[in-house]
């Protein structure tokens, strides 16, 4: 048998084209596992939706669509900027630039989104008296209302634990192309996977948004 | 196979490739890994176990006279804690799955051997937290940690021991992924997936289900988490919450975990009955699938545990039907494992007992689960010692039983050594004889009406507990007697070579133990997994094993020296 590529002795493939196949799956199944943890919240919120129909909606109207669409939209054109990022990667050194750049304006985009999150809805939410035990008086009397909105917090502020990750890790990824520690086209499979991660984070949002805003 | 050296350099195989303290703790070999997670493992037992010895020292008298209600209730929560996810889940996969897996598929290592480590790191610093909360006093709420009593009425230390079960669940995730994709990625030239042995099989089906059904759990026990700490009301129906939504979330998760326990031990026992009985495999798609459809069906069944919950009755017949079809492939692994016995040739060698020993034990397990799975039945026996009874069948009896097995077998690989046959056979018998008198009683007990995970009872009921405590010490004898016999080979056992079973298997080609990497040369596969020669059992000897030449020479009075 070869030696390992790896002096260290810690590869054990043949050839690269097998490591990047298994390094891809390793990230999908990994993808996979996040998707099964917000799955539970979602089962969750399906079950209150059932058996109290009216709590969750009248909980839902107490939200405010038009701010998580507007999250929505950001979280979507930094999808989009990721994207094309991770093709610039691909291409080599010449367009380091596009690569970075998209990163870098992806990562801004997150943290607008969490100082909305935070800043504007949370906010307001904590005024009305939804935060539990922090706040006013819980308002609404609905059966379900009450559980509906727990897992709203829940699951979105799980969700945001997720966002500042995603943030930092293409925050991250941008600094190493823009110094250079991260050589391109060489580790445009580690650009492909911050990526990934990224996408992850805002395809939940594409579900979560209408599960709990658009109820009614 | 003659071009391996019987006994290769020291320098060449992976204890004594390098043999600092740092080596093993930076390690990224998967043998070394497998290793020190079982020596994790070991310790936890005998934590687990202790919690076991209590409660059967209460129960042999009628009276709480032992411990009180409260020491009672820590002990048997100590024990479903540490027995449950710190030893019953990890068991099989990260100790032979670790070691076994690259050897059986012709690779290096693992697909990602840091990875590898990391499980073990994130697997420690679970176990000590769950120490660290059953050190400082421990908690009443049973492993199942059920809301709204462990989200607002328990005291003791719930929020740290959930934690901890929550980062375990890492350490299960990070191993299932490493398995799924060193299979797919790592199998040598001509190792297609139907040579595969069938261990990896049951391995790729469990991680399945482990990297499916953890991430349940995890979000299940975060909301516990939350509720205790911030308020945020998702099971105490007083903040809001729905406390059965914790029962339905917790099963999704804890039914798949009870075939994380049991399906690696099915992929051993294929191993074990085809070496014991020198026989191919009867039917081995039928048995590779039916791995597949347990981890499939072991989604949907979680309702059963929740019959008298008060869940919607129509729920319950579904439920009660998909957990009458499980039986079905566990059946068909079970009359496939007897099928392979037919014409083979039957060595009752220590791994082979154990085997049989298995499948004695899977099938009482396994029909007393059909029994449960009635609906109306289920409600006469819920929460009694019928069910103890049951699930201890599968997820100790026969799980603990296969690891055992597997221990047996593959200790000649694994150290080199061969050890003592008469202890070994006697140590499987005593382990099958203390198991069934410790717990065959609890089904009767059960079925008569005594209550699970209570301190005190009827007098009435005093002689069937009396006999499942006596045969505590017998189970115990079972378990430890191999740590002695296989410790002493340890140390002056007789050398194994390469294939002391003669048992097909890309393992059982390379040297014992496996040097670093693996194989000395480069690996192809050419044959099905368990091509056993076929013999005419009327023409020639078949050729004995090294076990058995080892007990000849016992018999003969040779020593070692003379052979060579």
């Amino acid at each position: 048998m070869k030696e390992a590529a790896d002096p260290s002795g810690l590869d054990p493939y043949e050839d690269g084209e097998t490591r990047l196949k298994a390094q891809r799956m390793g990230m999908w199944l990994f993808l996979a596992t996040e998707a099964m943890i917000f799955a539970g919240l979602f089962l969750s919120l399906f079950v209150i939706r059932t058996l109290h129909p009216e709590g969750a909606a009248e909980a839902s109207s107490h939200l405010k669509p038009m701010v998580g669409a507007g999250n929505t939209a950001i979280l979507i054109i930094a999808s989009t900027l990721v994207a094309l990022s991770s093709v610039a990667a691909k291409d080599g050194d010449e367009r380091r630039f596009i690569t970075w750049a998209g990163f870098a304006g992806a990562a801004l985009l997150g943290a607008l989104f969490l100082a909305i999150k935070i800043g504007v809805e949370y906010r307001a939410e904590f005024h009305e008296g939804f935060i539990p035990g922090a706040g006013p008086a819980f308002p609404i009397q609905a059966d379900g209302a009450q559980l509906f909105f727990n897992l709203y917090f829940a699951a979105t502020a799980l969700h945001a634990v997720h966002v500042l990750i995603g943030v930092l890790v293409l925050a991250g990824a941008a600094l190493g192309v823009w110094r250079r520690w991260l050589k391109l086209p060489d580790n445009a499979p580690e650009i492909e996977f911050c990526g990934l991660y990224w996408h992850l984070v805002d395809i939940i949002w594409i579900f979560l948004f209408p599960v709990l805003y658009l109820v009614g | 196979m003659t071009d391996i050296p019987l006994a290769p350099e020291r320098s060449k195989n992976f204890w004594t490739a390098k043999e600092t303290v740092k080596s093993w703790f930076l390690t990224t070999d998967h043998k070394r890994i497998a290793i020190l997670y079982a020596a994790t493992l070991f310790v936890f037992f005998f934590i687990g176990s202790a919690g076991a010895a209590v409660i059967r020292l209460e129960m042999i008298t009628p009276g709480a006279d032992v411990v009180s209600a409260e020491g009672y209730n820590r002990a048997f929560t100590l024990h479903g804690i540490i027995m449950v996810w710190f030893f019953l889940v990890p068991l099989i996969p990260t100790t032979f799955g670790n070691f076994l897996l690259p050897l059986m598929l012709g690779a290096k290592d693992l697909a990602f051997p840091r990875m590898n480590m990391a499980s073990w790191y994130i697997f420690i610093f679970s176990g000590l937290l769950a120490l660290t909360a059953i050190w400082l006093g421990g908690l009443e709420t049973g492993w199942t940690f059920y809301t709204p009593f462990s989200a607002v009425y328990a005291d003791g230390w719930v929020t740290l021991s959930i934690f901890a079960v929550f980062v375990s669940g890492f350490s299960s995730i990070l191993s299932g992924i490493n398995f799924i994709v060193t299979t797919h990625t790592l199998r040598a030239p001509g190792m297609t997936w139907f040579r595969m042995p069938l261990f990896v099989w049951s391995l790729y089906a469990t991680s399945l289900v482990m990297i499916l059904a953890t991430p349940v759990l995890a979000i299940t026990l975060l909301l516990i988490i939350a509720e205790r700490a911030f308020g945020i009301g998702v099971f105490d129906p007083s903040i809001g919450g729905d406390p059965l939504l914790f029962q339905h979330l917790f099963w999704f998760y804890s039914h798949p975990a009870v075939y994380i326990m049991i399906l690696p031990a099915f992929g051993v026992i294929s191993e074990l009955v085809t070496a014991g009985a020198r026989n191919r495999i009867f039917g081995y798609k039928f048995i590779a699938f039916s791995s597949l459809a347990i981890a499939v069906l072991g989604f949907l069944v979680w309702g059963h545990h929740m019959f008298t919950s008060g869940q919607s009755m129509y729920a319950g017949i579904v439920f009660s039907f998909l957990s009458f079809l499980v039986a079905v492939p566990s059946a068909v692994k079970a009359y496939n494992w007897a099928a392979t016995l037919y014409k083979g040739r039957i060595t009752l060698n220590t791994p082979f007992l154990y085997a049989v020993g298995f499948v004695g034990l899977f099938v009482f397990g396994g029909l007393t689960g059909v029994i449960l799975a009635a609906l109306a039945v289920d409600v006469h026996v819920h929460d009694t010692y019928f069910v103890t009874a049951h699930f201890h069948y599968i997820m100790v009896g026969a799980a603990v039983t296969a690891f055992l097995g597997a221990v047996h077998f593959w200790w000649p690989k694994i150290t080199g050594k061969l050890f003592n046959e008469t202890l070994g056979r006697a140590a499987a018998v005593l382990l099958w004889i203390g198991f069934n008198l410790t717990f065959f009683p609890q089904f009767i007990l059960g079925y008569l009406g005594m209550p699970r995970r209570y301190n005190a009872y009827d007098p009435e009921f005093q002689i069937w507990h009396v006999l499942s405590s006596a045969g505590t010490p017998i189970l115990a004898l079972g378990y430890l007697l191999p740590v002695f016999y296989l410790g002493w080979s340890w140390f002056k056992g007789r050398d194994a070579g390469p294939n002391p079973w003669r048992a097909q298997g890309l393992e059982w080609t390379t040297s014992s133990p496996p040097p670093k990497h693996n194989f000395l040369g480069p690996v192809k596969v050419t044959r099905e997994a368990y091509d056993y020669p076929k013999q005419d059992p009327y023409k020639g000897p078949l050729p004995r094993t090294a076990a058995q030449e080892a007990e000849d020479d016992r018999r003969e009075g040779k020593s070692a020296e003379d052979r060579r």
